[in-house]
């Protein structure tokens, strides 16, 4: 289908940018060359999949499944423009075969194969004209790095999203919030608290207390080595929000040199519960909560 | 008037008003709700409100001193106000936000509420959950 | 795969395929509003929740960006009745949401008062700026008398 006249070759040659009205006439003469040879193709490139050594982790039924869809979505992008199609079917494709233990580097390879299979078929298609043959490969290969490009983007955010999922999970089954009584919690507070962590820490407890519906919190600080003044601007912060929820907070461990800084935080102590040791909290816990505290043959209360 | 569904909705239970928040509210519709319980803490002379703030994903530094004037303004018509409800997230922000809470009461729920109105109350009014510790 | 790599980083290339694609971002990546009354500042809460959301911020993050955005919004609605807050998801270095919001107001005299922290003045009344500014993690502020103010703010995404 060259039908190039003399002036047009001349334009090519001296205007080496892509026009416009070329593209558009461009790309379905190419998208319907590719829907044409598309056994063919897809078969040239599964083979090269497996000279690349990619896609291990799938059966050869899996293969073939996966790469005809590829290739159809692949060629339909080229044809509808539709970035939201490819988007969408790259989140699909990415949330099939990231538990199936697909790399980012082999989601990559299989689709820049793709890429150079179909280039070399158009190179084949249209060697007989160069200057056409340019024209369409400059429509042709940004297209195609674009897809590339999104494919790829699309599977590594969709990895990302994965991992922090498993990762919330984790921090769920591991959080430091024991509810040890009805409608009493404590967190003991253990190591170095940087602001990441106590952050994470107020929220697994503010979480906590809805969950087990915590009428009293116990926070005990013996564990945490330095409490300087951001980490007692942090244990402020999550006494009032957790008294937001309904909650009081008593604080446990808190030496003299703690009480200071709190002070110098200007932190009325007359108007925070802090308590020398976690049994005495614990036992002011359960008072305020209405039981009697009994200590062997001794009554309490 | 609304041809929408409600924004809010207040229920008499004996002595007390319970206002339920239905959906996040703009401030001309925060005012509204403050108006309309303070009329009617008048009007049925109730002891208690407990407003149900659990829809609103975001409580700022306007709904804040709403919900406290409207508590402070209850109080001088005799009655006690209760805020329930509020998000772990939500809590958080109005912390980090650095709003004056001291004075609002809180509970967690509607359950939590009613217990709360139903106890005695504690002198401090800057320590509403002190109970027998230091208070 | 060097290749691969190139792909995810050359601009030359993203820009060359301008016929394929129409706009060089998606339409989730960015939004702008325009604040002109109390409506807004809810919509406003709800557009910047929804923007976390598509940078797979947490609950919490999302609440206090969203909350954020309240008080600056609040801020344009009460000193210059109206203006506009442009929203934007970063990738670089890190995701986040960055909020510009702009109004064409009076503008502010004293800009460090505005923003200082004054918990003798704590209960509501001209808390938007420095509300907001212990809300995120980046924040300033440029105002001229009147010409308007904009405020620049910038949220991370928490890791781990």
């Amino acid at each position: 289908m060259t039908q190039d006249s003399p002036s047009a070759k001349k334009l090519s040659a001296d205007f080496p940018t892509i026009d416009r009205a070329d593209e558009e006439q461009l790309l379905p003469q190419l998208v319907s060359h590719l829907r044409e040879h598309r056994t063919r193709l897809r078969q040239d490139w599964a083979g090269r999949i497996d000279g690349a050594h990619l896609l291990q982790a799938m059966t050869p039924q899996e293969m073939a499944a996966e790469t005809t869809s590829v290739y159809d979505n692949y060629v339909e992008v080229l044809e509808t423009g539709s970035v939201e199609a490819l988007q969408h079917y790259a989140r699909d494709l990415s949330e099939r075969i990231i538990p199936r233990g697909v790399e980012t580097h082999e989601v990559v390879g299989i689709v820049l194969l793709l890429r150079d299979v179909l280039a070399r078929s158009l190179f084949e298609k249209y060697q007989g004209d160069f200057a056409y043959l340019n024209r369409v490969l400059d429509a042709y290969e940004p297209a195609a790095n674009r897809i590339a490009n999104t494919v790829a983007v699309s599977f590594v955010e969709e990895r990302e999203r994965v991992i922090r999922q498993q990762q919330d999970a984790i921090r769920e089954l591991s959080t430091p919030v024991l509810p040890v009584r009805e409608r009493l919690l404590i967190l003991p507070i253990i190591g170095v608290l940087d602001s990441e962590r106590a952050r994470q820490l107020t929220e697994q407890l503010l979480i906590a207390i809805r969950t087990h519906r915590a009428q009293v919190v116990v926070v005990d600080i013996t564990g945490a080595p330095d409490v300087d003044e951001t980490v007692a601007n942090h244990l402020v912060r999550t006494v009032d929000a957790s008294r937001l929820m309904g909650a009081s907070v008593i604080i446990t461990g808190v030496s003299p040199e703690i009480a200071q800084t709190l002070v110098t935080i200007g932190v009325d102590l007359n108007k925070m519960n802090t308590i020398g040791d976690l049994q005495g909290g614990l036992e002011a816990a359960e008072r305020m909560l209405g039981y009697t505290v009994t200590r062997s043959e001794e009554k309490g209360g | 008037m609304d041809a929408g569904p409600a924004l809010f909705s207040i229920l008499r239970q004996g002595d007390y008003l319970i206002a339920s928040i239905h959906t996040a509210l703009d401030d001309s519709q925060m005012l509204r709700l403050q108006q309309d319980l303070i009329d009617q803490v008048g009007r049925h002379r109730a002891r208690g409100v407990i407003i149900d703030v659990a829809p609103l994903d975001v409580i700022d530094s306007f709904a804040t001193a709403t919900l406290r004037n409207l508590a402070e303004m209850t109080r001088l018509r005799g009655a006690r106000t209760v805020i329930v409800g509020i998000q772990p997230d939500v809590a958080y922000a109005m912390v980090e936000l650095g709003m004056n809470t001291a004075t609002i009461e809180t509970a967690l729920d509607l359950e939590e509420g009613l217990r709360h109105l139903n106890r005695p109350r504690s002198p401090d009014p800057s320590r509403p959950h002190s109970v027998g510790l230091f208070g | 795969m060097d290749a691969a790599r190139h792909l995810l980083e050359c601009d030359v290339c993203a820009r060359l395929s301008g016929p394929l694609l129409k706009r060089g971002k998606t339409e989730d990546d960015e939004v702008r509003i325009r604040v002109k009354g109390d409506p807004d500042i809810v919509e406003a809460r709800k557009r910047a929740r929804q923007l976390a959301a598509h940078s797979d911020f947490s609950r919490t993050d999302a609440t206090l960006l969203a909350t954020a955005v309240s008080e600056i919004a609040r801020n344009i609605v009460r000193f210059a009745g109206d203006g506009w807050i442009l929203m934007t998801l970063l990738e670089e270095p890190r995701k986040g949401v960055r909020i510009v919001a702009r109004d064409n107001g009076p503008g502010i005299a004293d800009v460090e008062l505005a923003v200082a922290d004054d918990f003798s003045t704590s209960n509501g009344l001209g808390l938007g700026l420095p509300g907001a500014r212990r809300l995120m993690d980046e924040f300033s502020l440029t105002s001229e008398v009147g010409q308007g103010t904009t405020v620049t703010m910038t949220k991370w995404r928490s890791e781990g």
